[in-house]
């Protein structure tokens, strides 16, 4: 009980010190790096509520897959240093006061419910609870059109990337396409924006 | 450990996730702000899951880490477009939906 708890505190500040690196860090690619460390702890909790499945999932498809992704990404886009918003600016303020009084309204929300399960560690379960084999029998028998439509979804998504990420034949050279000219003059190229 | 913890955690982590989405203006680090929301929001699913004792609550966990990792790649794909265009690599600069 006691070794719960330490492992509940770890993985929490563990969790919490990496989404706060994600938001505060200013190059994108250590926010990545936060991001990885983030759900590495979050997998510790899921350890935690007996979700053995998912905890692997977590870290084979988000921190192994997903996030190298975005690794390359970053790297192929340069993660410039980018800078807050200027002082003054009303969003820089007011959203972290937004993000403060969500979090108070949630919180009150939970605790001031009358859930009275809340405050137990839940119910009695069986031992292969979260395992594979269960979660494997209610994909495929309770939840198999979830299932089908999830896996339609990852290839419309895989399609839909492919489409927006390939080369588009005279969009590279400006000269060459007059439509881009006009959208490049709109937004003023990057040379002009870089601060 | 009482669900209690695990939901007060996941809310905390949301918020931090909605504070980097209203502060941030890459566009990058606004997809990472949203996998910190959706992973509290799994989090508060697979608590309840527990406290209930019904697998069901973990089925929809994965369920949303699929619609996440789908998201990610759409939005990384248009990220790679506005690079490809030069476009500014900044969500304020954008605020046009012209192709």
């Amino acid at each position: 009980m006691l070794f719960e708890q330490i492992l509940f505190f770890v993985a929490g500040l563990g969790a919490i010190g990496g989404a706060l690196g994600v938001v505060m860090l200013r190059n994108p690619f250590y926010s990545v790096l936060a991001l990885v460390s983030h759900l590495i702890a979050l997998a510790l909790l899921f350890l935690l509520l007996r979700a053995d499945f998912l905890a692997a999932a977590q870290v084979v498809v988000y921190a192994g897959a997903v996030m190298v992704l975005y690794v390359f990404v970053v790297a192929y886009v340069g993660g410039s240093d980018e800078p807050l918003r200027p002082e003054g600016g009303a969003v820089a303020v007011l959203g972290p006061i937004f993000a403060l009084a969500l979090f108070v309204e949630i919180t009150i929300a939970v605790v001031g419910s009358s859930l009275g399960a809340l405050d137990t560690t839940g119910e009695r379960i069986a031992s292969s609870f979260g395992s594979p084999d269960e979660i494997g029998k209610l994909l495929l028998t309770d939840f198999l059109v979830a299932f089908e439509a999830a896996s339609f979804l990852l290839l419309v998504a895989a399609v839909g990337a492919v489409v927006l990420a390939r080369k588009r034949r005279g969009l590279e050279d400006p000269e060459a396409a007059p439509g881009v000219m006009s959208a490049h003059e709109a937004i003023s190229g990057p040379k002009e924006v870089a601060r | 450990m009482n669900t209690s913890w695990f939901v007060v955690l996941s809310a905390f982590i949301f918020c931090i996730g909605a504070a980097g989405v209203l502060t941030r203006r890459s566009p990058l680090v606004i997809l990472l702000c949203l996998e910190l929301m959706l992973n509290a929001g799994n989090l508060a699913l697979i608590a309840f899951s527990r406290m209930l004792g019904n697998q069901d609550g973990q089925v929809f966990a994965l369920i949303v880490m699929v619609v996440a990792a789908c998201e990610v790649v759409i939005g990384l794909g248009i990220i790679v477009a506005m690079y490809r265009r030069r476009l500014p690599i900044d969500v304020d600069a954008m605020s046009e939906l012209r192709g």
